[in-house]
């Protein structure tokens, strides 16, 4: 048996060492992993609980991260509770095994500490490698801070074990800002956390030899249809039970979690839609103009990215005149995912806001309070003049002349 | 469920609906559970319909091995090296050969050590009568 660990109430954690301690709590078996800039803590820190007795289970050194996404496949597919992590680069040459990991309906967990994609090579953080996962069939949930990302990480095994739901999960968190900024932490006891999140169960495991099965089938034109759609319903489906896991999480510990965040939004005039550690410097911005700038900011944060809260966001948006979507992560000749994503849901409701797209902190940019008052203050403009004072896609914080496109 | 116009793939039988496929595209080597599968003959295990011991994929066969039981000596080595476990044995026994998953590579006859060869390739439309028929004689060392 595993050690048990002296956990403070209080504990002085970043992103990675909170979300490496969700690992050992949660007593993963196997850990399959390639170190990457900045979310090596992470599995680091595993391998070191793993080599100190504080938990039951195999750490696997691969050779890339390709390698170690097929480890946790094999793994989950032989019945073990599988996690790993990941950035930038890492999470690309990942990419083709995350299909594969949701395909087979596997509940691995990865941890993503969102980074830049090359190139230029750049190590801070952005949301480009969290944006490459969006169609991959994995549940995507994001951290603003550390203590979600510590909370996040737990919660994400029970949803992705679920029987209902049985998908992989990713976590991310910001490169740096969360993953490397030592914050307070509130952590559950070792007992009170493995006992929220459960044993692991498996499904269909290899290493059942009374049921023999044959994982990673090849399907053509006459059944590959059936199963995306099958996994498709899977991932939609997964909504009530990831408000579950949140609901019971907040019985347990009194942090509450919803597929949606917002802030201030009952009688919000103007939000802005973000993701990120730009979340909470929205919410200072939005609190400062309430009670200075007469205006009446919101923010509104997808906690849950994929599968994404259509419905919820229409709902929030019911009364608001004016939006500002960020998106950090250079869209490639497109307007970004939030914005496509918002404007897609409201194009549904009666309310038909302003949306504008602002691109921001590319490589690890900082989004200053400044940047997030002038948003607010032009989404101001919009909701009193009924219409887009400036382009509908603009570039915040970059150096050179004002960069923007589409009236 | 529909009957399927064209059974002949993996699995297939059925055209099962998106509601009706298994969860993560699983295949199932047997009906339930079994003990000791690897104990029993093949014709004794519940193969499921998803084992590919259940479908024909001779159509991938353009030539195929033809056995003579005149001159096998029972050595096994053709059961050793086939690729797709097309080799019938029993107790040691070379029987013949399993048409439904044979592919034709050959390889059974380049191992066959018998002189003339117990196993040779014909054409996938030969009969089995006329091939043995046109067996050729044992080779005479000088040539």
């Amino acid at each position: 048996m595993a050690e048990k660990m002296d956990i403070q109430k209080t504990e002085v954690w970043d992103g990675n060492f909170a979300a490496a301690h969700a690992l050992r709590q949660a007593q993963v078996d196997v850990v399959a992993a390639y170190p990457i800039t900045p979310s090596t803590p992470i599995v680091e820190g595993y391998a070191q609980f793993l080599a100190d007795g504080y938990v039951d289970g195999e750490f696997v050194m691969v050779e890339s991260e390709h390698a170690a996404m097929s480890g946790c496949v094999g793994a989950a597919a032989s019945g073990g509770r599988v996690a790993t992590a990941t950035s930038s680069q890492g999470f690309a040459l990942m990419a083709e095994v995350l299909y594969q990991a949701s395909g087979m309906r596997l509940p691995i967990i990865l941890t993503v500490v969102n980074r830049a994609l090359a190139s230029p090579l750049n190590v801070r953080g952005d949301h480009s490698d969290m944006y490459l996962g969006r169609d991959s069939g994995w549940i995507q949930m994001d951290a603003f801070n550390a203590q979600e990302a510590y909370d996040l990480t737990l919660m994400a095994f029970k949803i992705g074990e679920d029987k209902a739901v049985r998908l992989p999960v990713m976590v991310h968190q910001d490169g740096f800002i969360t993953s490397h900024t030592a914050q307070n932490i509130n952590p559950m006891t070792d007992d009170d956390a493995y006992a929220f999140i459960g044993k692991y169960e498996p499904v269909n495991e290899m290493l059942d030899f009374s049921k023999p099965v044959t994982y990673g089938a090849q399907t053509e034109e006459d059944w590959h249809f059936e199963h995306k759609a099958k996994q498709h319903k899977a991932i939609i489906d997964s909504r009530p039970v990831i408000d579950k896991v949140f609901e019971d999480f907040e019985k347990k510990t009194g942090r509450k979690y919803s597929r949606v965040e917002s802030y201030m939004m009952e009688d919000a005039d103007v939000a802005i839609v973000a993701l990120g550690t730009s979340v909470e410097t929205a919410r200072l911005v939005a609190k400062d103009l309430r009670e200075n700038g007469g205006i009446k900011a919101g923010v509104v944060a997808p906690r849950v990215f994929r599968p994404f809260p259509f419905d919820n966001i229409r709902d929030i948006f019911a009364n608001v005149k004016a939006i500002a979507c960020l998106d950090r992560s250079s869209p490639g000749g497109a307007l970004g995912a939030l914005y496509n994503e918002v404007v897609g849901a409201m194009y549904t409701s009666d309310n038909k806001p302003l949306v504008t797209n602002y691109i921001y902190g590319l490589g690890g940019r900082d989004l200053t309070l400044d940047a997030i008052k002038k948003i607010y203050t032009e989404l101001q403009e919009n909701a009193n003049s009924g219409k887009h004072s400036g382009k509908i896609q603009q570039f915040v914080g970059v150096r050179g002349p004002q960069l923007e496109f589409f009236d | 469920m529909k009957q399927s116009e064209n059974p002949k793939f993996l699995g297939s039988e059925e055209l099962l609906g998106w509601d009706e496929v298994n969860q993560g595209i699983l295949l199932n080597s047997f009906v339930g559970e079994v003990e000791n599968a690897a104990f029993l003959k093949q014709e004794e295990r519940a193969y499921a319909e998803t084992n590919s011991y259940t479908a024909s994929v001779a159509d991938w066969r353009v030539i195929k091995p033809v056995f003579n039981r005149d001159y096998c000596i029972d050595c096994q080595f053709c059961w050793v090296f086939c690729p797709d476990t097309a080799i019938i044995a029993r107790d040691k026994k070379m029987l013949g050969i399993d048409y439904d998953h044979c592919k034709g590579c050959q390889i059974c006859v380049e191992v066959c050590p018998t002189n003339p060869k117990s196993l040779l390739m014909f054409g996938e439309y030969a009969s089995i009568e006329d091939s043995l028929e046109e067996w050729p004689e044992k080779k005479s060392e000088e040539e």
